[in-house]
């Protein structure tokens, strides 16, 4: 027993010893200054989401591709270097830019007080939004519109919980158990709208052209933004002059219309 | 482990558990008088091969009872608008359980006919009573009083399932508990007394179709 043990407790040493070392070189790189190290090493590494279509996802050629990955490669091409994509999970995307392991989250993310005490933000890129959808013909821009309407939405969804406060009692809102089932129930005309999220119904357009899924108007918006360390002034100085320039040259609007299926709203 | 029990935040939405647990109710009331109908029709054209009704009636039952009832349901409530016919929830949930139903009480109810001896049919003609008389008195109601116990769980087991609807947007007893449970997460509570609901609401059926079947059908011809 004794003979295995103390090896072991000398390797267990060794790791935490590693560890606290690793520890303050990457916290030391995560304070240093990431737009002079990104253009020294001449890359940038981007954490991308690899299971979220339409913004990451892997395509049939095996090669990441979406909103977030297009908006990864014109950043690296403005600032003249190569982009390094890393894949993340929603859960670590924000740890992988607070341990130096990311230049920048690019992982439509969005934007609340607890990570904005952590990381910093840039300037809006991406709408990201819980709306009302219905036909395009449909004559609904507000929610006083949807009155002795009838509204599919997913059971206990955030679109469910913020429609069920702001509908009136004469909207009829009936609750499917799934998303497929909301979407299903609005391309067979047994709901008049649907509420649902940009993406799913950009999903549904692009996948079948039953019935369209128009935007209506906004229940609850939730644009993304491009992330880095806190405190990296300079990069993110680049990165929100390159997000302004985009949208001033059409660029942006190219990204939403091929990934989303509809314009880069003008309040983005 | 001790998981604290709290039954308030479900007793909040007690109205809505009421009216789900009325619409199940009333669901069940309408499609098991339709569908024990429809099962009647069925078994009289299967026991006495009236044809084409009685292998058109062998397709549906074979049909119905070898799906699933939650594809039966979204097969009419998404599957017909593609065709045109488009209903609300409330039909499509109702006509879901007359036709599943009606598949099962024409097989129940065809065993209980053909279990009639015919020699009882023959003594009947000897009475000269009529065709309707021999029909109602002879061959149906002695039919029925074989299978009603038969008949009585299949009723119950119809009403449970009515719990599929749910899927549909249908408001009932099931819809309410997710509902709720959507609403506040007290998802043991809620399926508990959902759970105890439905329990109670069964062994009700179960009550009233044994009072409706010593009164109509077991109980002694007058």
């Amino acid at each position: 027993m004794q003979s295995t043990r103390r090896p072991f407790l000398r390797s267990l040493c060794g790791l935490v010893a590693g560890i606290a070392v690793a520890g303050v070189i990457g916290t030391s790189t995560a304070h240093a200054d990431v737009l002079a190290s990104v253009q020294k090493a001449g890359t940038l590494r981007v954490a991308v989401p690899q299971d979220f279509p339409p913004f990451g996802s892997v395509g049939t050629d095996l090669k990441p591709r979406g909103y977030d990955i297009d908006m990864a490669n014109l950043i690296g091409k403005e600032l003249g270097v190569k982009v390094e994509l890393i894949p993340v999970t929603s859960t670590n995307r924000i740890p992988y830019l607070t341990t130096g392991k990311a230049d920048l989250v690019i992982s439509s993310l969005g934007k609340n007080p607890e990570r904005e005490a952590v990381i910093d933000f840039s300037d809006a890129y991406a709408p990201f939004f819980n709306g009302v959808f219905g036909p395009e013909d449909g004559a609904v821009s507000k929610v006083e519109d949807l009155d002795g309407k009838t509204v599919g939405v997913t059971r206990g969804s955030v679109e469910d919980l913020e429609l069920t406060k702001i509908a009136s009692p004469k909207v009829t809102i009936k609750r499917f158990e799934d998303n497929n089932a909301t979407i299903s129930a609005y391309l067979t005309g047994q709901v008049q709208f649907v509420a649902t999220g940009n993406v799913v119904a950009a999903a549904v357009n692009d996948m079948t052209k039953l019935r369209r899924l128009g935007s209506k108007f906004l229940i609850k918006n939730s644009p993304c933004y491009v992330a880095t360390a806190k405190g990296e002034s300079a990069l993110m100085g680049k990165v929100n002059a390159i997000i302004a320039k985009a949208k001033q040259d059409g660029t942006l609007n190219e990204i939403a219309q091929r990934w989303l299926n509809a314009p880069l709203p003008k309040d983005l | 482990m001790a998981y604290q029990f709290e039954f308030a935040p479900v007793f909040e939405h007690v109205d809505l558990l009421l009216a789900g647990a009325g619409f199940t109710l009333a669901l069940t009331a309408v499609g098991a008088v339709l569908g024990i109908g429809l099962g009647i029709i069925g078994a009289i054209c299967r026991a006495w091969k009236l044809k084409p009704f009685d292998w058109l009636f062998g397709i549906y039952v074979e049909v119905i009872r070898n799906t699933p009832f939650l594809v039966q349901l979204f097969f009419i409530f998404f599957g017909l608008p593609s065709l045109g016919i488009r209903m609300t929830e409330w039909h499509a949930a109702v006509l879901a359980m007359v036709i599943n139903l009606g598949a099962y009480s024409t097989e129940i109810i065809r065993a209980g006919i053909q279990a009639t001896p015919r020699g009882q049919i023959e003594a009947a003609q000897s009475l000269a009573l009529s065709r309707a008389q021999i029909f109602r008195h002879v061959v149906l109601r002695p039919a029925l009083a074989k299978v009603w116990p038969a008949l009585t769980s299949q009723v119950i087991i119809v009403m449970l399932g009515s719990a599929v609807c749910s899927q549909i947007a249908t408001e009932e007893l099931t819809f309410a508990a997710n509902f709720i449970q959507s609403r506040n997460f007290r998802a043991f509570e809620t399926y508990f007394v959902t759970t105890a609901m439905y329990f109670l609401m069964a062994l009700l059926i179960r009550q009233l179709l044994i009072q409706i079947g010593h009164r109509f059908v077991t109980g002694r011809a007058r």
